[in-house]
């Protein structure tokens, strides 16, 4: 069914088409976002994964069904993330731990408290909350115009606060920064919080597109490895203060595109999941070769 | 390791220092030999140790890369790729195990080679090069296998696993998986500790700029660190598949528990420091503690919880320390 659809889709190469490419990669997106500003303070986090499935799987529980229950379960998703965030930021700035075992440790950790309560399809979500995945704005779908205004507001956030240059700065060199006398350690916190309140949006997004939580969707979609990916691609540098919003955003494109490449030649969905995990790398390695920094 | 002499002046005057690994593996045995005497027993201690083997043998080899620097997140899913290959290879066939082996362990060789070629000359950072590996090699274990691995090792393959050598004095028998376990570590402990290429692989992981100026090739040392951890993979993969059944995701997980046991070891994330007895230590610890959380009756998730912790929590105390310490 899905080449079927694709097939169609390059009958009609059209602004329709370019829609319909990205509304597979929204929740990418979102993450992605977040992900942009915690690898702009030179942090990563590896827990965006777990923590949109954890989110999906709560935000569904809560409402039941119920159109009630919409706002506290959104509510509730938003708070998991911030307070996520808040554990990941505190860990990696006041607990000098490397981010990448923090927030695989966190991963692990949110995982594991997730399977200990769900192992299948958990809640259901009401049809007034599907319109976040499936309802249309003047033939342009929500969820398009939210992941537009979501760059927007990043991009502003880093292009015109006092906060987006702190973040630059505190990647770029964070001795200097906090010579300088920004706090970076609350910098370091702020956009770990902002990554995992991405995170859990982006949850929130799948859950209306699956109608219901399902606590595998964060790790099948690899959205950890491919949020990272699609941040470097759009040339934000992993050793932090050099990127942007943009450039991710295009980064997300290309990864869509490839996608429904896939797709469309109609490939086998392992042979897919080995061509991405080369593409991946390869995609890295393009901009990596170019630095002379010894890494490992 | 640099400052043996130091150390061995200071230890006439002060108490033998002791790594931390060491004394919580004593509190966490002793705790399972209250709550289960029987573990005093040679069928307690050669079951858990049998049971540990593929851990500790992952986490040696784990130690390699992380002490040069890196990370190694590919092994889990090469742990599975093994067991998935070698059942597809063999085919039932007990004849096919005296080539599916020395096969698998070139495949674990070759892995590592790709990962160390990766990282130092595509300069990807080595947990995106070995997580994109990982999702390659996942993604290939299913395309072999179809999906639904079919099938069951046969007895010649399970036997370094599986079988035990019987009758022996003192402990009664000793499984092959055990020796096994102390062959690897023995040779991956005296490589790192007794070598060159041991101090090499630490003076690259402290500081590559210093040890590229002093002569160090630091690419070869880097590769060979990677290969190692390639051929610690295959080597669990093997006794793995003797004790384990055949599935798609035997492996999964065992990545992040090998890091965990090079780091309760004390291994230093990111370089300069590693010792491949105190990995193996932590990777006994591990297993001791879910041994216990075994006991507790705790379901498999809390597992995943409590490793998460104790990861965290030993990088944080290891900063911590180094912090007081100043160095």
């Amino acid at each position: 069914m899905v080449i079927a659809v694709a097939t169609n889709q390059t009958q009609y190469l059209s602004l329709e088409n370019l829609i319909a490419i990205l509304g597979r990669s929204i929740a990418l997106g979102i993450t992605a976002i977040g992900q942009t500003f915690v690898i702009l303070v030179a942090s990563i986090d590896l827990s965006v994964a777990s923590l949109i499935s954890a989110t999906s799987v709560l935000a569904s529980v809560i409402m039941d069904g119920a159109p009630a229950m919409i706002v506290p379960a959104v509510l509730a998703c938003l708070l998991l993330g911030a307070f996520v965030g808040v554990l990941n930021g505190l860990i990696v700035s006041a607990l000098k731990v490397n981010p990448l075992i923090a927030t695989l440790g966190m991963s692990l950790i949110i995982q594991g408290c997730l399977s200990a309560f769900v192992s299948n399809f958990a809640g259901s979500v009401p049809e007034a909350f599907q319109i976040f995945a499936y309802g249309q704005i003047g033939g342009v779908p929500v969820a398009l115009v939210f992941l537009v205004l979501l760059a927007l507001l990043a991009w502003g956030i880093l292009r015109f606060t006092k906060f987006g240059s702190d973040i630059y700065a505190a990647g770029g060199n964070d001795e200097a920064a906090r010579f300088a006398g920004i706090k970076t350690g609350r910098i370091v916190v702020l956009t770990h919080v902002i990554c995992s309140v991405c995170a859990a949006i982006a949850g929130l997004y799948l859950a209306s597109r699956l109608r219901s939580g399902a606590p595998w969707i964060g790790a099948d979609g690899v959205y950890d490895l491919e949020s990272i990916a699609v941040v470097v691609i759009g040339g934000t540098v992993l050793a932090g203060g050099r990127g942007g919003i943009w450039g991710t955003m295009a980064g997300m494109l290309i990864f869509s595109l490839i996608d429904s490449a896939f797709n469309i030649a109609g490939v086998d969905s392992f042979a897919k999941q080995v061509l991405r995990g080369i593409i991946i790398v390869a995609a890295v390695a393009f901009y990596a070769i170019r630095s002379k920094r010894i890494v490992a | 390791m640099t400052d043996g002499a130091d150390m061995q002046t200071a230890r006439r005057l002060r108490l033998p220092q002791i790594n931390p690994v060491w004394v919580l593996l004593a509190v966490l045995i002793g705790a399972i030999i209250f709550m289960n005497p029987g573990f005093t027993q040679p069928t307690g201690y050669m079951n858990f140790l049998k049971r540990a083997a593929p851990l500790a043998i992952l986490a040696a080899g784990q130690v390699y890369v992380i002490t040069s620097g890196g990370f190694d997140l590919s092994v889990g899913s090469l742990i599975t790729l093994v067991v998935v290959g070698a059942s597809m290879l063999t085919n039932n066939d007990p004849a096919a195990t005296y080539w599916v082996v020395p096969l698998m362990l070139g495949m674990g060789l070759g892995v590592g080679l790709l990962n160390g070629l990766i990282v130092c000359f595509l300069r990807v950072p080595s947990l995106i090069a070995t997580l994109g590996m990982m999702i390659t090699l996942t993604g290939l274990a299913f395309m072999w296998s179809g999906g639904a691995p079919r099938g069951y090792l046969p007895d010649t393959f399970r036997f370094f696993g599986r079988e035990l050598i019987r009758d022996v004095p003192l402990v009664r028998f000793i499984p092959i998986s055990v020796i096994v376990l102390l062959v690897v570590v023995g040779l991956l402990a005296w490589l790192m500790h007794r070598t060159n290429l041991g101090r090499q692989v630490h003076a690259i992981g402290d500081n590559p700029v210093a040890a590229g100026l002093a002569g160090v090739p630091v690419n070869r040392v880097r590769i060979t660190a990677f290969m190692l951890s390639g051929l610690s993979g295959a080597i669990a993969g093997i006794l793995l598949g003797g004790f384990a059944g055949v599935s798609t995701d035997v492996g999964s997980g065992y990545e992040l528990q090998a890091i965990t046991a090079a780091v309760l070891g004390g291994a230093q994330l990111l370089g300069g420091r590693g010792s491949v007895p105190a990995a193996v230590g932590g990777a006994l610890a591990l297993t001791a503690i879910f041994t216990l959380l075994n006991f507790l009756g705790l379901p498999q998730p809390v597992r995943q919880v409590v490793q998460g912790l104790i990861l965290i929590a030993a990088v944080a105390l290891a900063m911590h320390r180094r912090q007081q310490t100043g160095t």
